[in-house]
C-alpha cells in the first residue's frame, strides 16, 4: 500500500529584477549599510568643518582682552552652535558611521539587522542637523549646549532657537535610539559561525555598549526636553521654582544622559584605538578580555556619575560624596586600557603609519585628559575648578585629544577599504604633527587659564594676571590645530581619485572586513570563513601560508 | 668644557647606581622583572631616566610651587584659609597626577622608541600576562584609594567654616540668623550674608539685630567685610542660575532660583584688601560683566563702615518719608486747586477730583 507522494518539481519563478536606482536617488532611497555609513561620515564631517569654523570664531574673539569683533549675543549663539554641533552632529553620529560601516563587515555580515530602520536613523540625523541650523535664519539659541533652565525658559529666552534646539534633541535622539537598536540586534545575531563573544571585535564590543548606553540614556534627555517644550509653550512648570517646579531637575535630567554621553562619545573610540595598535605592532591586543570587560565596567560606573557635573549645585553633602567616589572608580578601568594598549606597543614592531601615529597621539592625550578628570572629581578641588578654561582643557583632552584623534585614527585606517584607495601617508604625518602641536598649544594653556581665574563662556575678559599672553597662544595653538584638519580634509578628497590601489588588505589586518574587496561589494562576503579567533585574518593568512607550503598533492 | 657631568650621570658609576632609590631595593626590583621573561625588564638606563624624570617633575613642582607664578599650575589662594587648603589638595593631587603622567607617558614613549620596526625584528606574540593586569589594576585602585582617603582627611577643613579669630570683629549675638547649625563654625559665630545673583550684579544682605529684614544695610557689586572674621554666605538667585566665585577666597557655589547655597571664607587679619571674581555660571549676555568684589577692612573699620551704612539709611529713610510726605501734601493741594476750579465750571470733572485724591492716598500709603 505504498502511498504516491507528489514528489515536488523545483520550478523557475521568474522575479523581474529592479534596475539599480542610479546617482543622488541610490544615496538618499539605499538601504545598504556601507552606503549609510558613508553618508553618516560625510555629513557628520561636514558638521565638524562647520562646528570648527565655529571655534575658530570663539578663539578669534578671546585672541585679545576686551575684544569688540562679537557682541554678546553672538557670541553666546556660537558657543551653544559649536558645543552642541560637536556632540549631537560630529562626535557621536561619526561614531555610528564608523559603526554602520564596519560593525557588520567585521563580523561578517551581510547588512545591519534592519535596513530600512538604518536608513531611518541616518535621516533623522541630518533632519535634527537641518531643524538646528535651520535656526541660523532667525534667531539661533544662546543657552550654551547644555541649555540650563530658567535662562533657557521662555522668560530669559523667549525666541524660537531654544526650540530648534529641543528639536534636535529630539530627532538625534530618535535616530541614535534606532540606530542603537539595530546595532545590538545585529551584533548579538549577525555573527559570523565561530564567532563567539570572545571573538568580537574590540571596536564591535565597543559599538555595543555605546548602544546599551545610548538606550539607557537617551530617553533621560527626551524627557528632559519634552518637559522643557511643555514649559516653553503649553503652560507647565517643570522647572519654575516659583510654581513648585525645580531648575536642579532639569541638570539631573541632563547631566544623566549627559555623562553617559561622554562615554558615548569616546568609547568608540577605544576600540578604533584597540583595533588598530595590534595591526601596526605586529603583535595581538594586550589583554582582550581586560580591555573589553574595562569598556562595560566603565559603561556601568558612567551611569552613575553625572551628578559630578553638579557639583556646585545646592546639593547634600552625601550626594557630593557619592559622586566623586564613583568618579574616581572610573579612572580604574580607563587606567586598565591605557596600561594595555602601551602593554600592545609594548615588544612589538611598531609600523609607524599615519592610523598609529594618530593613535599613539591620543594616547598621550588622553591620559592628560585622565588625570585632569581624576582632579575634578575630587569635589572640593572642583568647587574651584568648575565652570572654568581648566574643565573647557580637560574635555578637550577627553574629546578633541581623545575621541577626535581616535576618529582620525579610524579615517586613515579604513579609508583604503570604504575607497579602494590609500590616503597618501605624507601629507597624513604632516597633518599628524600639526594637529598634534595645534591640539597642545591649544589646550594645555587652557588649564592655566582656569587656574588664573578665566570662567568658560566668556566674550571678553580685562586683562588681569597671565590671561593676555595665554589667550593668544591658545587661539594661535587653534588655528595651527584648524590647518592641521584641513591637510586630512584635502588628503581625503584628493586620494579619493590620486591614492594608490590599495587592494583588500593594505595593512595585513586581523579583522574580517578585510577579507573581502575594497571597496566590498554590495553583499560584502560571497562566503564568510569560519571565525577561530580573535585575528580571524591572521588565521587566514597564516593558513595559505600553510598550504603554499604543503608539498603539491598531485606530484607527492 | 664637557668634563664637569651632569649629576645623573653619575649614577653610572657601580656604587651610585640608583641613586634616587636605594640600590637594594632598585636591583631587587630588576631582578624580580627578569626573573620572568614574559615580563619586559627596563634596562639600566631606563631606570636612569625614569627616575630623572620623576626627581625632575617633583623638583620642577616644588619651584613652581612659589606664590608668584601659583596660578600656572594651581588654582588661586591665600585670602582664606579654604581657599588655602583647596590649593593644597590640588598641589597633592597635581603631585601624584605628574608621577602618574611621567611614568606611564615614559613607558609609552620607550615602547615607540624601543619596539620600532626594524629589519629582522620580530613581534612578541603576547596575549596577555594575568600577574601584570592583577597588578595594574590593584595599583590604580591603591592610588585612587590614597587620593580618597587624602580628599576625605581634608573635606572637613574645606567644607566647614572655621572659627572666627579672636581679634576678629565681634559678631553681636542678635545677628545670628537662624539656619542649619552644621554650616556655622563650631562655635556658632559667623558673621552671615545673604548674596542675591541677578542679571548682571550681585546683591549683599547684611543682618541685623531686629527681625524686620527691610531695614538690614544692603550693598551692590562690592561686599565689605571684617578680616579675621568668619564670613558665611547665603546665596540665592532671583532669575536664573549665577555662580559665586571669588578665586582666592574658595569654590564656588552656585546661584538657583529655589535654593539656597552656602559656601564661607574667612580673611586673615593683614590681608585687607580687595578680592575680585565673577560669576561662573552663564546666565546670559552680559554674563562676563556680572562681577564680584569683595573688599576686606578691619573689623573697627568695619563697625564704622556698617554704622555709616546704618545711619545713611536711617536717613535716606527719614528723607524718602519727608518727600513722599511732601509730594501728598502737594498733591492733595493741587487736587484741592482743581476741585475748587471744577466746582466753578463743569459738574462731571468732579470724578477726576476724587482720582487726584485717591491716588494722593495711594502715593501716601
Amino acid at each position: 500500500m505504498a502511498t504516491v507522494t507528489a514528489t515536488p518539481i523545483p520550478q523557475v519563478v521568474a522575479h523581474s529584477v529592479e534596475k539599480p536606482m542610479k546617482g543622488w536617488v541610490d544615496w538618499v532611497t539605499t538601504t545598504d549599510h556601507k552606503k549609510i555609513g558613508i553618508m553618516y561620515l560625510v555629513l557628520t564631517f561636514a558638521f565638524f568643518g562647520v562646528g570648527g569654523v565655529e571655534a575658530l570664531l570663539i578663539r578669534l574673539q578671546l585672541a585679545v582682552p576686551d575684544n569688540t569683533l562679537l557682541d554678546f549675543k553672538t557670541y553666546n549663539q556660537l558657543i551653544t552652535m559649536h558645543g552642541t554641533t560637536m556632540v549631537f552632529l560630529f562626535v557621536v553620529p561619526v561614531m555610528a558611521g564608523f559603526g554602520n560601516y564596519f560593525v557588520p563587515l567585521m563580523i561578517g555580515a551581510r547588512d545591519m539587522a534592519f535596513p530600512k530602520l538604518n536608513a531611518l536613523s541616518f535621516w533623522m540625523l541630518a533632519a535634527g542637523g537641518l531643524v538646528f541650523y535651520a535656526s541660523v535664519f532667525f534667531n539661533p539659541p544662546e543657552c550654551g549646549w547644555t541649555c540650563y533652565v530658567p535662562l533657557a525658559s521662555k522668560d530669559y529666552l523667549p525666541n524660537g532657537g531654544v526650540d530648534a534646539w529641543i528639536f534636535l534633541v529630539h530627532l538625534t535622539g530618535i535616530g541614535s535610539l534606532v540606530g542603537s537598536v539595530n546595532f545590538y540586534v545585529t551584533i548579538a545575531n549577525l555573527r559570523a559561525p565561530g564567532m563567539t563573544w570572545s571573538r568580537l571585535p574590540l571596536f564591535a564590543w565597543t559599538i555595543l555598549t555605546y548602544s546599551v548606553l545610548l538606550i539607557l540614556a537617551l530617553p533621560a534627555i527626551a524627557a528632559a526636553v519634552t518637559l522643557l517644550l511643555t514649559d516653553r509653550h503649553f503652560g507647565t512648570n517643570f522647572y519654575d521654582p516659583a510654581e513648585g517646579g525645580s531648575p536642579l531637575l532639569w541638570q539631573h535630567l541632563f547631566w544623566f544622559f549627559g555623562h553617559p554621553e561622554v562615554y558615548i562619545m569616546v568609547l568608540p573610540g577605544f576600540g578604533i584605538i584597540s583595533e588598530v595598535l595590534p595591526v601596526f605592532a605586529r603583535k595581538p591586543i594586550f589583554g582582550y578580555k581586560a580591555i573589553a570587560a574595562s569598556t562595560l565596567t566603565i559603561a556601568f560606573l558612567g551611569l552613575m556619575v553625572w551628578a559630578h557635573h553638579m557639583f556646585t549645585t545646592p546639593s547634600p553633602s552625601v550626594v557630593l560624596v557619592f559622586f566623586m567616589v564613583s568618579s574616581m572608580l572610573i579612572s580604574i578601568p580607563t587606567g586598565i586600557k591605557i596600561f594595555s594598549w602601551i602593554g600592545t606597543l609594548w615588544r612589538g614592531t611598531i609600523i609607524f603609519a599615519t592610523p598609529l601615529l594618530f593613535a599613539v597621539g591620543f594616547l598621550g592625550t588622553f591620559l592628560i585628559g585622565g588625570i585632569t578628570g581624576v582632579i575634578l572629581a575630587l569635589y572640593p578641588v572642583d568647587w574651584q575648578l568648575h565652570d572654568t578654561y581648566f574643565v573647557v582643557a580637560h574635555f578637550h583632552y577627553v574629546l578633541m585629544g581623545g575621541a577626535v584623534f581616535a576618529v582620525f585614527s579610524g579615517l586613515y585606517y579604513w579609508y583604503p577599504k570604504m575607497t579602494g584607495r590609500m590616503m597618501d601617508e605624507k601629507l597624513g604625518k604632516i597633518s599628524f604633527w600639526t594637529m598634534l602641536i595645534g591640539f597642545h598649544t591649544t589646550f594645555l594653556v587652557q588649564h592655566s587659564i582656569g587656574l588664573d581665574g578665566m570662567p568658560r563662556r566668556i566674550p571678553e575678559y580685562a586683562d588681569v594676571g597671565n590671561l593676555a599672553i595665554y589667550n593668544l597662544i591658545s587661539t594661535i595653538g587653534a588655528f595651527i590645530l584648524g590647518i592641521g584638519i584641513l591637510l586630512t580634509a584635502i588628503n581625503a578628497l584628493r586620494s579619493l581619485k590620486h591614492g594608490a590601489v590599495s587592494g583588500p588588505d593594505p595593512w595585513k589586518a586581523n579583522t574580517l572586513e578585510w577579507f573581502t574587496q575594497s571597496p566590498p561589494p554590495q553583499n560584502n562576503f560571497d562566503a564568510v570563513p569560519r571565525v577561530r579567533s580573535v585575528e580571524p585574518m591572521k588565521d587566514i593568512r597564516a593558513e595559505i601560508e600553510r598550504r603554499n607550503n604543503e608539498p603539491d598533492p598531485v606530484s607527492a | 668644557m664637557f668634563d664637569a657631568k651632569p649629576p645623573f650621570q653619575r649614577a653610572s658609576g657601580p656604587t651610585t647606581r640608583g641613586w634616587f632609590l636605594p640600590v637594594q631595593s632598585v636591583t631587587r626590583i630588576r631582578q624580580a622583572l627578569r626573573r620572568s621573561n614574559r615580563i619586559p625588564h627596563l634596562t639600566r638606563a631606563s631606570w636612569r631616566t625614569l627616575t630623572s624624570a620623576i626627581a625632575l617633575a617633583i623638583g620642577l613642582t616644588l619651584v613652581t610651587a612659589g606664590p608668584a607664578s601659583a596660578s600656572f599650575w594651581a588654582p588661586q589662594h591665600g585670602g582664606s584659609p579654604n581657599a588655602d587648603r583647596i590649593h593644597t589638595l590640588y598641589a597633592v593631587v597635581f603631585g601624584v597626577g605628574v608621577v602618574i603622567f611621567i611614568a606611564v607617558f615614559g613607558a609609552l614613549v620607550y615602547a615607540i622608541v624601543k619596539f620600532r620596526a626594524r629589519p629582522g625584528a620580530v613581534a612578541e606574540q603576547l596575549h596577555g600576562n594575568t600577574r601584570l593586569e592583577i597588578g595594574w589594576t590593584a595599583g590604580a585602585a591603591g592610588i585612587v584609594l590614597v587620593l580618597g582617603i587624602v580628599t576625605f582627611l581634608m573635606l572637613p577643613g574645606i567644607r566647614n567654616p572655621d572659627n572666627s579669630d579672636a581679634d576678629g570683629w565681634a559678631i553681636p549675638a542678635g545677628y545670628q540668623t537662624a539656619k542649619d547649625k552644621e554650616l556655622l563654625p563650631k562655635d556658632g559665630k559667623s558673621l552671615n550674608i545673604d548674596v542675591n545673583g541677578q542679571q548682571y550684579a550681585w546683591r549683599f544682605t547684611y543682618p541685623d539685630a531686629d527681625q524686620d529684614r527691610q531695614n538690614n544695610v544692603q550693598a551692590y557689586e562690592e561686599m565689605v567685610v571684617p578680616t579675621g572674621t568668619t564670613v558665611t554666605l547665603d546665596i540665592r538667585s532671583s532669575d536664573v542660575g549665577h555662580a559665586w566665585w571669588i578665586p582666592k577666597l574658595g569654590g564656588k557655589a552656585d546661584a538657583l532660583p529655589g535654593y539656597t547655597n552656602h559656601t564661607w571664607f574667612k580673611i586673615p587679619r593683614g590681608k585687607e584688601g580687595t578680592y575680585v571674581g565673577q560669576c561662573a555660571e552663564l546666565c546670559g549676555r552680559n554674563h562676563a560683566n556680572m562681577t564680584a568684589r569683595v573688599r576686606a577692612v578691619t573689623p573697627d573699620e568695619f563697625t564704622q563702615w556698617l554704622a555709616g551704612q546704618k545711619q545713611s539709611l536711617a536717613q535716606a529713610g527719614v528723607a524718602a518719608q519727608q518727600f513722599r510726605d511732601q509730594q501728598a501734601k502737594n498733591d492733595a493741594a493741587a487736587a484741592a486747586a482743581q476741585a475748587a476750579e471744577n466746582e466753578t465750571t463743569t459738574p462731571e470733572a468732579s470724578t477726576s477730583s476724587t482720582d487726584a485724591e485717591s491716588a494722593a492716598g495711594a502715593a501716601q500709603r
